[in-house]
């Protein structure tokens, strides 16, 4: 989030960061029990890393464990750092570089996929110009009235970027996005 | 009753929160805990109040609890146990959490929280513990139900003592200190899959590490708290791994004493305030292994000039320090024990051979830095030199054939002590080395007396740090611990004082503390002895007087006011541009920083 935040190293840290600072996708499986998320975030605001993106939901209720996706930006030896620092808080299970599986397994970047609602309100042209946009993005219409539309669009980020920008001058009104969910491609799990 | 009969009679049994605080401390071996009683604990505190088998030794205050658990820890390898209340009890907890937290010390803290039912109203003696507390611990837990408690408690034990060790924070609020619940015994509790801290080392890195250092032609062995955490073994395994390499090896702070002082490979002290032939060794050898160290940024110097030319290795337990700030060619994840057993084993059956010729030369280039005695003081006849204090204390102590133990506060006295006092053996160092805590010092004493009761156990103080605990006299009174309290007392706060000739143009902005109390007479309002040595003859006399005697003893070291603590790596600097004794003029100190050290710490 703060763009200005410099990567923490030593004291004496005087020679010149030459990495060159890249966004990757962590995932991380927890138990999901009173104040792990504030122990992740407590990590990467006490160590000032960055979080760019974060999504949290149990997704094994039985067994109590939750699966954290964070989208954080760093050198790659800041980013070691950040999974090794993970990995040492005691209800995080273990942490998967989804980024470093992608381009070890020869892919460009592991899926990722955000979900946003978007609610745009106006009347005449502007209004036919969004709902004809909103059918290109494959967006869907799930609240309506005479003045305003709801729509629920999927996809990458930069998807849901775009999406927002055309639609800020059409009449934007409110956006909620839930953050990336990602995934590595191929049958193996995490 | 033996011990096994006595968990199984535990075993599964109904009682109320207080008393499962009491038998999970028994099952988990524990003798003795720290703490002030409060509101939110009174019901542990009548638990307490109805054995015999945990004693409670009654601090003055909760910073004192802390600091004195983290003594007895680090001198007996078992958790330090603290009991404080709520609110300003666990607060004050906070920098003793932190101070281990950064020294891996296993601590277990037990706090009292306001009954379930008033938290988040802002009762009386509430604060958010968890919360606060979070980033100071290892781990911490809020125990809302009296029937986690067991297993939470059990856990407590587990994570501060595995792995890295380090504190953690179990809050129990009051109505569950009286709630009645099961309770079970240690081994009854499964442990959580998440938390498994890896113990060996990977054989395959194990064995490139031996090659890297049978290669070596300039090695050098960097060794530190790691080593003193994994056990005595380590230790020993250490000692052994020297003796067969014939590698020279120093230490950090935190891990004086793993290999002895009076050991022929022995540099001395590394890092900033180390000795000429240690940080030299570092910045030319080719092959470097650390050893349950962190290249803290005290022992680093300036990281772009960091021992340019060596391959590293690093073994630590941590896998988040490997390659935190310094990259690593080999990083050996694993406790130090285990690996140093491993590494022993596959360099005695590798049949490899050193270039001993190599070797040899590599120790006379050492040789020829020992020469110049970085250490060297000017002796006064007139004024005790604070480090020919030290001196004659370690000889004092070895006078008395007693099992010796130090502990220190902060500052100046601190590397005096770490510069020239003897360590032969490990858990006999207490210091505050990564928070650098003042005060830390006469409250570890008191834990490290009552772990040791006949052992003679001495806080190297200076004059203002032992003033912020000071009230621990009064503890160790009740508790006939006789700790002595040895205070180089040069009326400064020395270290402030240096850096402020260092990089401020000698304004000494209050690093002088104008109205000191009369410590003699401090002591004696106590019930302690006081004893004072203005004079450099005078000292034996008195250091005999204070080992002799069986109380408390705050011993007034009257020493030189201005003395500056050397050699010194100025901030920004690197381990070959050394700040020498000899070589400190004024003018020299006023220009030992450039800009850029200025800012850094």
């Amino acid at each position: 989030m703060n763009k200005a935040a410099k990567q923490p190293a030593s004291a004496y840290f005087i020679a010149k960061e030459t990495e060159r600072p890249e966004t990757h996708t962590l995932s991380a499986v927890v138990d999901n029990e009173p104040g792990v998320l504030a122990r992740v975030i407590g990590l990467f605001s006490g160590r000032g890393y960055n979080i760019e993106s974060l999504t949290v939901s149990e997704t094994e209720h039985q067994k109590h464990i939750s699966r954290i996706t964070i989208v954080t930006r760093g050198t790659p030896h800041v980013l070691e750092q950040i999974k090794a620092q993970l990995e040492r808080i005691v209800p995080v299970h273990r942490v998967v570089d989804l980024t470093v599986t992608a381009e070890e397994r020869g892919h460009e970047k592991p899926l990722e996929r955000e979900l946003a609602l978007v609610k745009v309100a106006g009347t005449g042209d502007h209004r036919v110009e969004a709902l004809r946009l909103a059918d290109a993005f494959k967006a869907t219409v799930i609240d309506a009235n005479v003045e305003h539309f709801i729509f629920e669009v999927t996809g990458r980020t930069s998807k849901i970027e775009q999406f927002i920008s055309i639609m800020a001058p059409l009449g934007l009104v409110e956006v909620c996005r839930t953050g990336v969910a990602a995934m590595s491609r191929g049958k193996d799990g995490m | 009753m033996n011990a096994n009969a006595n968990a199984k009679a535990s075993d599964k049994r109904e009682m109320t929160g207080a008393e499962m605080v009491i038998q999970a401390l028994k099952d988990n071996e524990v003798e003795h805990i720290f703490g002030y009683p409060g509101g939110a604990v009174l019901p542990i505190y009548d638990e307490i109040f109805q054995q015999d088998d945990v004693q409670h030794i009654l601090v003055r205050h909760e910073q004192g609890a802390g600091h004195a658990a983290e003594g007895y820890a680090r001198s007996t390898g078992k958790p330090g146990v603290m009991l404080v209340t709520s609110g300003p009890g666990a607060t004050n907890a906070v920098t003793p959490l932190q101070d281990a937290l950064m020294d891996s010390i296993p601590l277990v803290c037990i706090t009292g929280q306001v009954p379930t039912s008033l938290i988040g109203s802002d009762a009386f003696q509430e604060c958010d513990t968890v919360g606060i507390t979070r980033p100071c611990t290892k781990h911490n837990w809020l125990v809302k139900d009296v029937n986690d408690l067991a297993r939470v408690l059990h856990e407590a034990f587990r994570v501060a003592t595995t792995g890295r060790p380090g504190p953690v924070v179990v809050d129990i609020p009051k109505d569950v200190q009286f709630a009645k619940g099961i309770y079970h015994a240690p081994d009854a509790t499964k442990m959580r899959l998440s938390y498994q801290p890896r113990l060996s080392g990977d054989e395959e890195l194990i064995k490139d590490a031996v090659d890297l250092l049978m290669s070596a032609k300039r090695p050098v062995i960097y060794s530190g708290g790691g080593v003193i955490n994994s056990g005595p073994e380590a230790s020993r395994l250490l000692r052994e791994l020297v003796d067969l390499t014939g590698f020279p090896i120093t230490s950090t702070l935190m891990g004086l004493g793993a290999y002895p002082a009076s050991g022929k490979n022995w540099l001395g002290m590394l890092g900033m305030h180390g000795t000429y032939e240690a940080n030299m060794t570092m910045h030319d050898c080719d092959v470097m292994i650390n050893i349950g160290a962190r290249f803290d940024d005290r022992i680093t110097g300036r990281l772009d000039k960091f021992a340019p030319r060596a391959k590293k290795i690093h073994i630590d337990i941590d896998p988040s320090s490997i390659n935190k700030v310094v990259h690593v060619d080999v990083g050996i994840i694993g406790d130090v024990g285990r690996v140093l057993e491993d590494l022993v084993r596959i360099w005695r059956a590798s049949g490899g051979t050193q270039d001993k010729p190599a070797l040899a030369e590599w120790w006379q280039q050492i040789g020829k830095w020992r020469a110049r005695n970085s250490l060297a003081y000017k002796p006064n006849k007139d004024v005790i030199m604070p480090q020919y204090a030290i001196q004659r204390l370690y000889d004092a102590s070895k006078r008395s054939g007693k099992e010796t133990f130090i502990t220190t506060e902060v500052g100046q006295h601190q590397m005096w002590a770490a510069q020239f006092f003897g360590f032969e053996k490990p858990n006999r160092w207490m210091t505050s080395g990564g928070l650098g805590t003042m005060g830390y010092g006469l409250p570890a004493a008191l834990g490290v007396q009552i772990a040791h009761p006949d052992a003679l156990v001495v806080d190297i103080a200076g004059d203002a740090s032992v003033q912020m605990t000071i009230q621990e006299m009064s503890a160790a009174v009740q508790h006939n611990a006789p700790i002595k309290i040895f205070i180089l007392n040069n009326q400064y706060m020395g270290m402030v004082r240096q850096w402020q000739q260092l990089l401020h143009g000698n304004r000494l902005s209050h690093s002088y503390t104008e109205a000191m109390p009369d410590f003699v007479k401090l002591a004696e309002a106590y019930g302690c002895v006081g004893i004072r040595a203005e004079k450099p003859d005078e000292l034996d006399d008195a250091l005999d007087q204070m080992i002799a005697t069986d109380k408390p003893v705050i011993f007034d070291c009257r020493v030189a006011n201005l003395a500056n603590c050397f050699p010194m790596i100025p901030s920004g600097k690197a381990h070959n541009e050394m700040l020498l004794p000899d070589e400190a003029t004024d003018e020299a100190v006023a220009n030992a920083i450039g800009a850029e050290g200025k800012a850094l710490v």
